[in-house]
């Protein structure tokens, strides 16, 4: 195996782990901050029970979260040094404030799994919330850096070294905001979803349960919610990367040709070599639209680069169907869940809906990973867009693809043993919380 | 000025590492080296003191690699390349450590994969600071060379020697060390606290055998280290007082002074790492080739020095009084009754 593919790998399954248990780490902490409130606020004993269940599990998410950060951190010097060694003073203002949001998070989160009757509940439930507001601000400084890779900005490159360094510039490059919103919102629909997924699926098995019901209501506050304003960042993200980035929105799009209007290429199959795209649905002029607000606008398609500096169609584009598919249904299972609360409550626990609640706990986080893949391979051949190209980053080690097993088993292990963990948990619910039976 | 704050952080973030994350990884060693019988007890009591601040105690590391690669891009990505392999090493020890320690307690369920949780952790603490400590060792030893032309000699040889092993013995010793005396006042019986004691002055011997072993093999292996420390009165003088303050340790041990044993314990392990870092300064890695990478000619340009000491001083702003109220919270010392 290639030595730069074996890189590229190790760092897709490592983000691609890190990923999960960083979405969770930003959500959860305000799906228990609302249940701890409301067990604060009304004392019924079943919100402390689920906020304590839910901790149990969470302590565990983050843990491995926590973890798999720490690696990232070094391995990106262990797999891209030269990157690291131009970016670094360029980027690391968001690296460094990201330390302090998780000194913050990790010094709340010991407050909060283990404050509970030894400090004044009112400052411990606010450790809860710190836990989730430092979690999300450490999000959005991670992605402010893989931002400035898409858009890089704040120095001068002159002949292979980046001068004149403004890093604040760096910080607040063009990407960070449409990044940051997307993969926010991203994490709090796919958490949403998969918790009310998962209690969903346990009150097809015990209906009724008063426990569950509560459980599916909360998270569905901020997975539905998040579900709905989704798709308006995403119409923010491509129009950004229409002006940025388009080859980019090119390959995602599978637009071989520019074109002016430019249909919309729904699935099918991308072939490189004919360059067209088979098997696929074309909705006239809507690329235009979508892209640039207008039904008759150019597009620009991957012709404007040499075929030396286009992006693997194939995979982008897949992953953007599946992303955007997903999006989509959870838009439609979002809107059916607010018009039902709202006219109809019993149908939310009708077998039916319940069935697609728990479909859909898992969806949301395979959309995450198909939207990272979208924004990481999407920006290949380069690291830094066109200003350093992942070749020329990755390690000069040879032998990497060893190190991409090592990797690839212990993550392997340690998914298994989540799940497994997971499953204990659940099954524990009904001995170790009286509540979990009403 | 600006450069040497970010230098004076550096330390301390390093320092701190050594100390509280340390007794967390010697914690682990501990139980790694403790007979069935009182492995419950152990377990128990590691649970409740290191549970609620480990993570914090480990995001020192963190800030460590982020000061590295923001203000002194070079270092960490020479570090990165040539200690590519005990780094990976050192990193699937962290990985374990954290996520087995969780785990075993919060796990459903208490049967027979808490075994697994418990070997899996204890040797994973046992390894990370093994692995830290030969990394920091290798950094020193001027056996870095990615000039060589086999994979042996660039990516192996660098680290894989006698000096930084026994690095990183003393490492792991001192973590236990550190362990074993802070464990003594948070134990609740006293035959537990008899128990961490012998076990504080069994790891104290360790410390001083494997301290003598590093020079030692300095020595033989041609490591300018040697030299550069007995030469530098600084460091001798720090030695001694590290040395000297162990009669003061025992003292404190006897008379069951548990605040003065933590305090002359950190105090020690303080010193050493200062010895070392005195030696060190401007230099942080040595090459085979007599180059020398020192914060000096790898320093970032100015402008990222002052967004990366803003940064800084914001963060230990907000973090020092944070983790101050989280030790204060957690580590209450045992009431009389």
């Amino acid at each position: 195996m290639e030595n730069l593919f074996a890189a590229r790998s190790q760092m897709a399954v490592s983000l691609g782990f890190h990923i999960v248990f960083a979405c969770i780490g930003m959500v959860m902490p305000f799906l228990m901050a609302l249940s701890h409130f409301k067990w604060l606020k009304t004392g019924q004993e079943i919100y402390k029970d689920l906020t304590k269940a839910w901790s149990r599990g969470v302590a565990i998410f983050f843990a491995t979260g926590a973890v798999s950060g720490t690696v990232l951190s070094f391995e990106l010097g262990l797999l891209w040094p030269s990157f690291m060694e131009h970016a670094g003073p360029i980027i690391g203002m968001p690296f460094s404030l990201e330390g302090t949001a998780f000194f913050v998070e990790a010094i709340a989160l010991g407050f909060f799994l283990y404050g509970w009757d030894r400090m004044n509940k009112w400052l411990h439930w606010a450790m809860g919330l710190l836990v989730g507001i430092s979690g999300v601000a450490s999000g959005i400084l991670v992605v402010a850096a893989n931002a400035w890779m898409n858009s890089p900005s704040g120095f001068d490159w002159v002949n292979g070294e980046a001068l004149n360094i403004r890093p604040i510039e760096a910080m607040f490059n063009e990407a960070w905001f449409t990044q940051a919103l997307h993969m926010t919102l991203a994490a709090f629909v796919a958490t949403g979803f998969a918790v009310a997924g998962i209690h969903a699926l346990l009150l097809l098995k015990q209906p009724n349960n008063t426990f569950h019901r509560k459980a599916v209501r909360l998270a569905m506050y901020f997975g539905a919610f998040a579900a709905i304003l989704q798709p308006i960042s995403g119409d923010l993200s491509a129009k950004d990367i229409a002006d940025r980035q388009p080859e980019k929105l090119a390959a995602l799009e599978a637009l071989y040709k520019t074109s002016q209007p430019a249909d919309l290429i729904i699935g099918g199959l991308p072939n490189d070599e004919t360059e067209q795209v088979d098997y696929a649905i074309h909705i006239p002029g809507l690329l235009s639209f979508l892209a640039h607000g207008d039904f008759n606008a150019e597009v620009k398609g991957l012709d404007i680069v040499p075929k030396s500096e286009r992006p693997p169609v194939l995979i982008t584009h897949l992953a953007f169907q599946i992303m955007v598919g997903i999006g989509s249904f959870l838009f439609l299972v979002a809107i059916l869940y607010l018009f039902f609360s709202w006219k109809k409550p019993h149908h939310i626990w009708k077998k039916w809906f319940l069935r697609i609640t728990a479909i859909s706990a898992p969806l949301g986080f395979i959309a995450v990973e198909a939207g990272w893949v979208v924004t990481e391979v999407g920006r290949q051949p380069w690291i830094i867009y066109k200003v350093m190209k992942t070749s020329e980053a990755v390690t000069p080690m040879p032998g990497i693809q060893y190190s991409l097993l090592f990797t690839t088993l212990i993550y392997l292990i340690l998914t298994f043993l989540v799940f497994w963990l997971m499953k204990r948990q659940i099954k524990a619910l009904n001995n170790s919380y009286q509540s979990a039976n009403q | 000025m600006i450069l040497h704050f970010i230098i004076v952080v550096l330390g301390i973030a390093l320092l701190l590492y050594i100390i509280f994350g340390g007794a967390d990884f010697g914690a682990g060693i501990l139980e790694l080296f403790s007979r069935k019988k009182h492995f419950t007890q152990i377990k128990n009591i590691t649970y409740r003191t290191i549970g609620p601040v480990w993570e914090a105690n480990h995001v020192w590391v963190i800030l460590i690699v982020v000061i590295l690669f923001m203000g002194f891009p070079k270092i960490y990505a020479l570090i990165s390349t040539a200690l590519h392999i005990p780094i990976l090493v050192m990193l699937l020890g962290i990985i374990l450590r954290g996520t087995t320690f969780t785990f075993r307690h919060y796990d459903a369920y208490k049967d027979n994969a808490e075994k697994y949780y418990s070997k899996v952790f204890a040797y994973s603490s046992f390894i990370t600071p093994l692995l830290l400590g030969m990394i920091a060792g290798a950094v020193i030893s001027g056996k870095i060379n990615l000039e060589a032309n086999n994979f042996y000699d660039i990516y192996i040889a660098g680290w894989f020697h006698w000096f930084s092993f026994f690095v990183g013995i003393f490492t792991a010793s001192i973590c236990a060390f550190l362990a074993a005396i802070f464990l003594i006042g948070e134990a609740d019986d006293e035959k537990l606290r008899r128990l961490f004691t012998t076990r504080a002055v069994k790891a104290n011997i360790a410390t001083v055998i494997a301290g003598g072993m590093v020079f030692i093999s300095a020595k033989f292996e041609g490591i300018s280290f040697f030299y550069e420390y007995w030469n530098n009165t600084t460091s001798i003088l720090l030695t001694l007082f590290a040395t000297f303050s162990l009669p003061v340790l025992w003292l404190a041990l006897i008379r069951k002074k548990i605040l003065l044993s933590r305090l002359v314990a950190g105090v020690q392990v303080s010193l050493i790492v200062m010895a070392w870092l005195w030696v060190q300064f401007p230099y942080v890695v040595k090459l085979k080739n007599g180059d020398h990478l020192s914060f000096y000619n790898t320093q970032a340009p100015e402008s990222t020095l002052e967004a990366l000491a803003i940064a800084l001083l914001v963060g230990v702003m907000i973090i020092v009084p944070l983790l101050l109220f989280l030790f204060k919270t957690f580590n209450k010392l045992p009431t009389k009754a």
